[in-house]
C-alpha cells in the first residue's frame, strides 16, 4: 500500500470559483523523494494542504496509509504521520525558545515529559541545531528557523515530510543547508519527502519530479526524463538550470551531449572528450 | 531594546531563587505585594526592605539592577509624593510659603505612597529578573488551572502569552522596516502637530496589522499541522514540580508575615 | 559623477540589530546611467549600505556625495530620498492604501506635487511595470496577485522619479515567470531612461547578465569592484566568501583551464553555446 494515495482529486475554495485542482492522481511510496514544481496558481500549494487534511477534497479521495483525510476521526493520526513545513520561516514557530518550540508537537500528542525531551534532543541533532537550543527564534537566520521548523515536525516521528516552498524566502546559504537536511532525512532516516519548490536545481535531488499546471499534473518522471525536455519545461513557465539549458542547446546544435547532465565537471569532461576525437 | 521586550528583564543566574518553581515565586510576590498595601508603619517597611535585600542576595542579583528598574517610574513616584505633600491635610503645619503648605499627614502619606510604589516595582522586577517569561506563562497557567471549572481559559491565556512573546520582536522589527520603507517614499513621522502625527502613522499601522493577520493565518495552519487542538490531552516537556526549596521559600514568607503581624 | 561614496564606515551600537555587519571604509563612484550589481552573502552589509545611500541610516563616518551634495550633512532628507529611490525586500508588505492609485500616489504627494503631476506620475509608473492604468487604479492592492502587488509596490518608488533606483532583491520569493517579467521591466526602464540602477541579488547569473559593474561586499568591506567579467574571474575568492559564479562561467573557466582557447566573459546561454561550438569546430 502506498503511503499517500490520491485519486481523482478536485477542489475549489468557493462554489462560485474556478476549480483549483482538476482531477489529480498521485501516489507517494514510503521513503520516496518527490518534488512538485509549477508556477503560482498551478495548484501545488493547495495540493500540499490536502496531504495532511488541512483541506479536504470536494471530489475524489486522499488516503494516508489507507485512511481518508475526509473522515474526522482520522485527522490527528494523519497529521502526525504527514508533517508539514511552510514557506515563511517567521510564521510557524510558536515558542520563543528553540527547544520549547520543537517540543510543541510532541506535547500536543500527549507524550510523557521524558519521551518529549528525548525526541527534542534527537531532532535538534538531526538538523544540526543543538547549539541553538536555548536561543530565541528571532535571533536566528531564515535557514536556521526552517531547520527548527523541520525539527519540530521530526519530533512527532512522522512518516512523510511535506515541504511547501520552504526555501522560497531564504538566501543561497540557507537554501543549501535546508536542502542538505532534507536530503539526509530522506536518505539516512528513510523518510518520504514531498518537496514543493520553484527552484529547479532542488528538483534534481528527487526520485521523481511532478510538474503541475492549471490544477493538473502535466509531466511526471525522473529528473533525467524531465530535464531532457527543456522546451516542454519552459512551456510551463519553469526555470531550467543554466547548465541543463546549455547542454540542451549544444545537443540541438549537433554535439553529442545529453541534456540530462547535472554537474559542471561532467559537461566539461564530455566536451573535452568530444574535442579530442576531432 | 528588542531583547528587553523579548526576555523581559530576565537575567540568567544559578541561584535558589531562579531554580524555584514559578508558581512559588508568583504566589510569594503576590502575597508580598498585598502586604505592601496593608503595612502603614515605617518599621514594617523596614522589614520589607530587609526581605528584599535578602532575596536579591539569594538570587545573586545586583541591587543596582533593581534600582535601575525603578528609574523609568521616578516621575510618577515624585508626582505622587508632591501631590500628597501639598494636598493632604492634617497634623501640624511643617512649612508654609504663600498658599503652599505642607502638613504632617501629607508628608507621612506622601512618603508611604512613594515607598509603596517603589516596593511594588521592586517586587515585580524581582519576579521578572529571576523568572523567564516562558516560566511565568507556565506558572500562571498552572495556577489558573483550578479556575477552569468556573470558566477561566487558563490554557488559552497562557498560549496567547507564549505567542505574544514569540512575535513581539518580529513585529517590532517589521514595524521598523515598514517605517523605513515609507520614509523612503517621503513619509514624515516626526514633524507636525499631534493630529498630523497620528495621521502619519496610518502608512505604518495598516501594513503592520495586515501582515500580523497574515502571520496569524499562517501560524494557525502550522499549529494545526502540528496536531494542536487546544489544551485537551496536551502534556508538557517541562513539568513543574515543587521542591524542598519551594517549601522553604514559602516558610520564610510565613515568618515574615508573623513579624509584620506582630509589628502591626 | 552622480554618486560618490568616500571612506564610509558605520557601526551599529551594540544594543541594536545584530543581524547586519557594520560597514568599513567603503569607497566607490557611480556614473549616471550605470547598472550596478551589489552582491554579498546575508549579513555582509548590503542592506546597511543601501540604506545609508538614501539617508535612512546616518553613517558613523564618511561622505556620500550625490549631485555635488554631501547627504550625510544635509537636513533635507526628503530631497535625498526623492533622488535615491529604495525598493525594499518584499515591498508589497508596505502597501497600505485602499486603491492602487492612492498607494502609488503616496510618494509623489509627500513631495508636494500638484494633482495633475501626481496623476501623471502614477500613470507613468504603472506603465513601466506593465499594469494598465484604467484597469488597476481603483482596485484594492490587497486583492491583487503576489506578482501584481510587487509591481504596484515598485511603482510606488518609481513614482518618486529618483535619479538612482536601488532594488533590494526585487524578485525574491516570486515564481520564475513573474521574476523574468519584472527583470525585463527593469531592464526596459533602464534602457529607455538611462536611469542609474543598483540591484541587490543572490542570483549570480542574473547579476552577471544585467550589470555593467559589480560591487562585492564581505563583512562590511568592499572586496571587489569591476565588470561582470572581472569579478566572476575570481571564482575561488567568491566561493571563499560564500558566493558562487554562474554555471556557464564555471563551464567556460574549466574549459579554459584545460588549455582551451575560449572566452570566459560570457553571460548568456546563447553566446556560451556559440563560443563552445566555435571551440569544438576548431
Amino acid at each position: 500500500m502506498p503511503l499517500i494515495e490520491i485519486a481523482d482529486l478536485c477542489y475549489r475554495y468557493n462554489q462560485d470559483q474556478d476549480w483549483i485542482l482538476k482531477g489529480v492522481d498521485l501516489k507517494v511510496d514510503s521513503g520516496e523523494f518527490v518534488v512538485i514544481v509549477g508556477h503560482n496558481g498551478s495548484g501545488k500549494s493547495t495540493l500540499a494542504k490536502m496531504l495532511n487534511g488541512l483541506l479536504v477534497p470536494d471530489e475524489g479521495e486522499v488516503l494516508v496509509n489507507g485512511k481518508a483525510t475526509s473522515r474526522e476521526e482520522n485527522i490527528w493520526e494523519i497529521r502526525r504521520q504527514i508533517g508539514m513545513v511552510f514557506q515563511n520561516p517567521d510564521n510557524q514557530l510558536v515558542a520563543n525558545i528553540v527547544e520549547e518550540d520543537i517540543a510543541f508537537g510532541p506535547e500536543n500528542l500527549g507524550l510523557e515529559s521524558a519521551v518529549i525531551k528525548k525526541r527534542v534532543e534527537e531532532a535538534l541533532e538531526v538538523v544540526g541545531m543543538d547549539k541553538f537550543r536555548r536561543n530565541a527564534p528571532h535571533n536566528l537566520s531564515g535557514g536556521q528557523k526552517q531547520r527548527i521548523a523541520i525539527a519540530g515536525i521530526l519530533a512527532m516521528h512522522p512518516k512523510c515530510l511535506v515541504l511547501d516552498e520552504p526555501t522560497a524566502m531564504l538566501d543561497p546559504v540557507g537554501r543549501k543547508d535546508v536542502m542538505t537536511t532534507v536530503q539526509e532525512l530522506n536518505q539516512e532516516l528513510g523518510m518520504a519527502v514531498v518537496h514543493i519548490t520553484h527552484f529547479m536545481t532542488e528538483a534534481l535531488l528527487a526520485d521523481r519530479i511532478i510538474v503541475m499546471d492549471q490544477g493538473k499534473i502535466v509531466l511526471e518522471g525522473t529528473p533525467q526524463e524531465i530535464f531532457s525536455q527543456v522546451d516542454e519545461i519552459k512551456k510551463y513557465h519553469l526555470d531550467v538550470p543554466q547548465l541543463t539549458e546549455l547542454a540542451f542547446r549544444l545537443s540541438q546544435a549537433g554535439l553529442d551531449v545529453s541534456p540530462d547532465i547535472f554537474n559542471v565537471d561532467e559537461l566539461v569532461e564530455k566536451l573535452c572528450y568530444l574535442k579530442s576525437k576531432i | 531594546m528588542l531583547d528587553e521586550i523579548m526576555i523581559g528583564q530576565y537575567i540568567e543566574r544559578d541561584s535558589v531563587v531562579h531554580k524555584s518553581d514559578p508558581r512559588t515565586k508568583i504566589l510569594v510576590v503576590m502575597f508580598f505585594i498585598t502586604t505592601v498595601f496593608l503595612i502603614n508603619t515605617f518599621s514594617g517597611y523596614f522589614i520589607l526592605a530587609g526581605f528584599i535585600y535578602l532575596a536579591t542576595m539569594m538570587a545573586k542579583i545586583n541591587l543596582k539592577r533593581i534600582i535601575k528598574s525603578i528609574k523609568p517610574l521616578t516621575f510618577i513616584i515624585l508626582f505622587t509624593l508632591v501631590i500628597h505633600l501639598f494636598m493632604t491635610r492634617g497634623g501640624d503645619v511643617l512649612w508654609q510659603w504663600r498658599f503652599l503648605r505642607i502638613e504632617e499627614e501629607g508628608l507621612r502619606l506622601g512618603l508611604f505612597m512613594a515607598l509603596r510604589l517603589i516596593f511594588l516595582i521592586t517586587f515585580t522586577s524581582l519576579l521578572t529578573l529571576t523568572t523567564s517569561p516562558l516560566e511565568l506563562t507556565d506558572g500562571l497557567e498552572r495556577l489558573l488551572n483550578p479556575f477552569k471549572r468556573i470558566g477561566v481559559p487558563a490554557h488559552e491565556l497562557a498560549m496567547m502569552m507564549t505567542i505574544a512573546l514569540r512575535f513581539i520582536p518580529t513585529l517590532l522589527e517589521e514595524a521598523q522596516k515598514i517605517m523605513n520603507a515609507q520614509k523612503a517614499r517621503g513619509a514624515d513621522f516626526e514633524s507636525g502637530n499631534l493630529i498630523k502625527k497620528a495621521k502619519s502613522l496610518i502608512p505604518l499601522l495598516v501594513p503592520l496589522f495586515i501582515n500580523a493577520f497574515r502571520r496569524a493565518d499562517d501560524l494557525a495552519l502550522a499549529m494545526e499541522s502540528r496536531c494542536y487542538r487546544g489544551g485537551e490531552n496536551r502534556t508538557r516537556m517541562n513539568v513543574l514540580m515543587l521542591a524542598t526549596r519551594d517549601y522553604l521559600i514559602m516558610a520564610t514568607s510565613l515568618i515574615y508575615l508573623g513579624l509584620v503581624a506582630i509589628l502591626l | 559623477m552622480l554618486l560618490e561614496v568616500k571612506n564610509l564606515s558605520h557601526n551599529y551600537d551594540l544594543e541594536s540589530s545584530v543581524t547586519d555587519y557594520s560597514l568599513q571604509d567603503i569607497n566607490f563612484m557611480i556614473e549616471r546611467g550605470q547598472f550596478v550589481g551589489l552582491i554579498g552573502h546575508t549579513g555582509s552589509g548590503k542592506s546597511t549600505l543601501v540604506q545609508t545611500l538614501n539617508g535612512l541610516i546616518k553613517p558613523t563616518t564618511g561622505q556620500i556625495i550625490i549631485d555635488d551634495q554631501d547627504i550625510t550633512k544635509t537636513k533635507n532628507l526628503k530631497e535625498v530620498r526623492q533622488k535615491v529611490g529604495l525598493v525594499f525586500q518584499y515591498p508589497e508588505h508596505q502597501l497600505f492604501e485602499e486603491t492602487v492609485f492612492a498607494d502609488i500616489a503616496f510618494g509623489p504627494k509627500n513631495l508636494g506635487l500638484t494633482e495633475q503631476e501626481v496623476e501623471q506620475r502614477v500613470k507613468n509608473a504603472l506603465e513601466v511595470v506593465n499594469l494598465d492604468y484604467e484597469t488597476f487604479k481603483d482596485r484594492s492592492p490587497f486583492k491583487l496577485s503576489g506578482g501584481q502587488q510587487r509591481r504596484v509596490a515598485i511603482a510606488g518608488v518609481l513614482a518618486m522619479e529618483p535619479e538612482v533606483l536601488i532594488l533590494d532583491e526585487p524578485t525574491a520569493g516570486l515564481d520564475p515567470k513573474t521574476r523574468q517579467e519584472i527583470i525585463a521591466e527593469i531592464v526596459n526602464l533602464q534602457q529607455k531612461t538611462s536611469l542609474t540602477i543598483i540591484l541587490i541579488s543572490h542570483r549570480m547569473e542574473e547579476v552577471a547578465r544585467l550589470a555593467d559593474r559589480i560591487l562585492v561586499l564581505d563583512e562590511g568591506k568592499l572586496v571587489l569592484d569591476g565588470t561582470s567579467a572581472e569579478v566572476f574571474q575570481q571564482q575561488e575568492f567568491l566561493q571563499e566568501i560564500g558566493l558562487g559564479v554562474p554555471q556557464i562561467t564555471e563551464v567556460l573557466m574549466k574549459l579554459k583551464n584545460k588549455d582551451n582557447m575560449i572566452a570566459t566573459d560570457i553571460f548568456t546561454i546563447e553566446e556560451a553555446k556559440q563560443e563552445i561550438l566555435k571551440l569544438m569546430r576548431g
